[in-house]
């Protein structure tokens, strides 16, 4: 087997040079990246392999999560150049467990998107079919793992952007609970939805990648004090007398026949198993999709402020001279800087908080969370976890959906509500439609029990092969 | 049921430029996905509390303690237009 394409326990346990792996990936970046474009930069090597439980392993990063000194940009025009002054608290965790940071991957600007073509910088293709998009916005980290150019690598999630371009890339990612892992240093999208968590080739080496970045910060507010468990001892294959929740609302026109029928017989796999399943309701899913578009454009549009050219970043140039004032070079560098879904996301939020239009809109989607959150409170009184579909559909054409950004909002349906209502979520393989694309099968729990989706996951994954299928490329 | 008015309305709280042609189609596609979270308005929220957070977490205080910043020169290496330690702007008053 070729070192680009083992896992990081592979590595460990087989004590695999880790030095020639990333020589190995670097290899494979060389050789395929012109076709999938998952990677903006190699970080430069060290000297040394680090010291720890991830010693050495290669690990792709998104682009917006700060290393000190390293250009960092959420793949927008508005942050060249940006070189953060410190490490974001998981870059932190991951050098102290001494993972060796290998590269930057592509993403939507500013994690707006479901794609991965709303980078400055240009898409990302699906390594299973280039034609494709890899879904998004943690696309770039998607098709890296997918691809064998990373190890393992980092997301963030703030709709479903690890779930769903996981279930497109055939690879395994993981949203931790809302406050699992701590968020200083990830540039913010919507602070009260945002979680950093793993893209990985299968779910060991997930529960090993947060082992090393959960935990409490003092730097983040929103973290949680709640003891982090050795995840990798959930790697357990029994799913005996454990209860399944099958949402009714989740099987529903306009899903793939194909999705339908591999999730349906991922569930048949499970209750053979020993597992139980029982239908339930989340009666305000349809909802969801309406909320999240209020809630996290809000947020982004108040943190979006920052971006205003004075000091990192661009400035525009239009706007260098000395004789124009302060509000002229705002409008320039905003202007120039943001591409168009950024534009648009931070218009909608701001009307959403406009004076007059804040009740209507923004505070009736809060009210509206609520509901959402309630569904999913009442529901895991019955049942351990929740299964559905991660997407409605495998991956869809690059350009397809690009000038319908409705479309694009609906293909994250079946994630969204996850991140309103904070829990924790996991999409593994689950097949492959005729198109030879890969499909997710999504799991759900309750906050801060990530052990039961390593436990059904893992369980899943040994009876079956999917994540063992490489692209060919 | 947005206007061009309201956009460029919105476009100025905002503080970014778009030119006539931007200003148009946004009118367009924000008057579409509104529409689209009308749908809201089919739920009775009158006695729901709003959730703007999901943690039990209220106010978070630390102790008033000094502690170690990053160092300025750090920090003055982003900076796009300097002079000193300070950042350096365009003029804000005539």
């Amino acid at each position: 087997m070729n070192l680009h394409e083992l896992t990081a326990h592979q590595i460990i346990k087989d004590k695999v040079n880790p030095r020639e792996v990333r020589k190995s990936l670097e290899e494979r970046i060389a050789s395929v990246d012109k076709k999938v474009k998952a990677v903006l930069r190699l970080c430069p090597d060290e000297a040394e392999v680090g010291k720890g439980v991830l010693s050495g392993i290669p690990i792709a990063t998104k682009d917006n999560i700060c290393i000190k000194d390293n250009l960092t940009t959420c793949a927008s025009h508005i942050l060249d150049g940006f070189k953060p002054p410190y490490d974001a608290t998981v870059i932190s965790k991951l050098r102290n467990a001494g993972a060796s940071l290998f590269c930057s991957t592509n993403m939507d600007e500013f994690a707006f998107g479901s794609s991965t073509e709303n980078s400055f910088y240009g898409p990302t293709h699906n390594p299973w079919d280039t034609t494709r998009v890899p879904g998004g916005s943690s696309g770039g980290s998607a098709a890296a793992v997918s691809a064998g150019e990373a190890t393992m690598a980092l997301g963030s999630d703030t709709g479903g952007s690890i779930r769903q371009p996981a279930s497109f890339c055939g690879v395994v990612g993981l949203k931790p609970t809302y406050g699992r892992v701590s968020r200083y240093g990830l540039i913010a999208f919507g602070s009260s939805l945002d979680q950093i968590g793993p893209l990985t080739k299968d779910v060991e080496d997930s529960a090993l990648l947060l082992n090393v970045i959960a935990g409490y910060d003092p730097n983040d507010s929103t973290s949680v004090d709640v003891l982090v468990p050795d995840y990798t001892k959930s790697l357990v294959k029994d799913v005996k007398g454990l209860k399944i929740g099958i949402p009714k609302e989740y099987f529903i026109e306009g899903i793939d026949k194909e999705v339908k029928d591999a999730v349906d017989q991922a569930i048949n796999l499970l209750k053979k198993s020993g597992a139980d399943y029982k239908e339930i309701s989340l009666p305000h899913t349809e909802y969801a999709v309406p909320t999240y578009y209020i809630v996290a454009t809000s947020e982004a549009s108040s943190n979006l402020a920052r971006f205003d050219g004075v000091q990192y970043g661009l400035r525009s140039k239009a706007a260098k001279k000395e004789v124009s004032d302060l509000i002229d070079m705002y409008f320039a560098t905003r202007e120039a800087g943001f591409g168009k879904e950024a534009k648009r996301r931070i218009m909608l939020g701001t009307y959403a908080l406009s004076a007059g239009y804040y009740e209507a809109y923004y505070l009736r989607a809060l009210k509206v969370r609520t509901l959402i959150k309630r569904d999913f409170d009442e529901a895991f009184k019955s049942v351990d976890c929740i299964i559905t579909p991660t997407s409605p559909t495998d991956a869809f054409k690059i350009g397809e959906k690009t000038e319908d950004p409705l479309s694009m909002y609906l293909s994250d349906i079946f994630t969204i509500s996850t991140n309103l209502a904070g829990i924790p979520g996991i999409s593994i393989p689950c097949g492959f439609t005729k198109n030879n694309l890969p499909i997710g099968l999504q799991i759900l729990a309750k906050p801060f029990a990530e052990e039961t989706l390593f436990r059904v996951a893992y369980t899943y994954e040994q009876g079956t092969e999917w994540h063992k299928q490489k692209p060919k490329l | 049921m947005i206007t061009r008015k309201d956009v460029e309305y919105v476009a100025k709280l905002a503080r970014i430029g778009f030119s006539e042609s931007e200003i148009e189609q946004f009118t367009k596609e924000l008057s579409a996905i509104l529409e689209y979270i009308g749908k809201l308005n089919e739920l009775d929220v009158s006695k729901v509390e709003p959730t703007s957070h999901v943690l039990p977490i209220k106010n978070v205080y630390r102790e008033d303690v000094l502690k170690k910043s990053l160092p300025v020169s750090d920090v003055m290496k982003i900076a796009v237009v300097k002079d000193k330690n300070q950042f350096k702007v365009p003029k804000v008053i005539e």
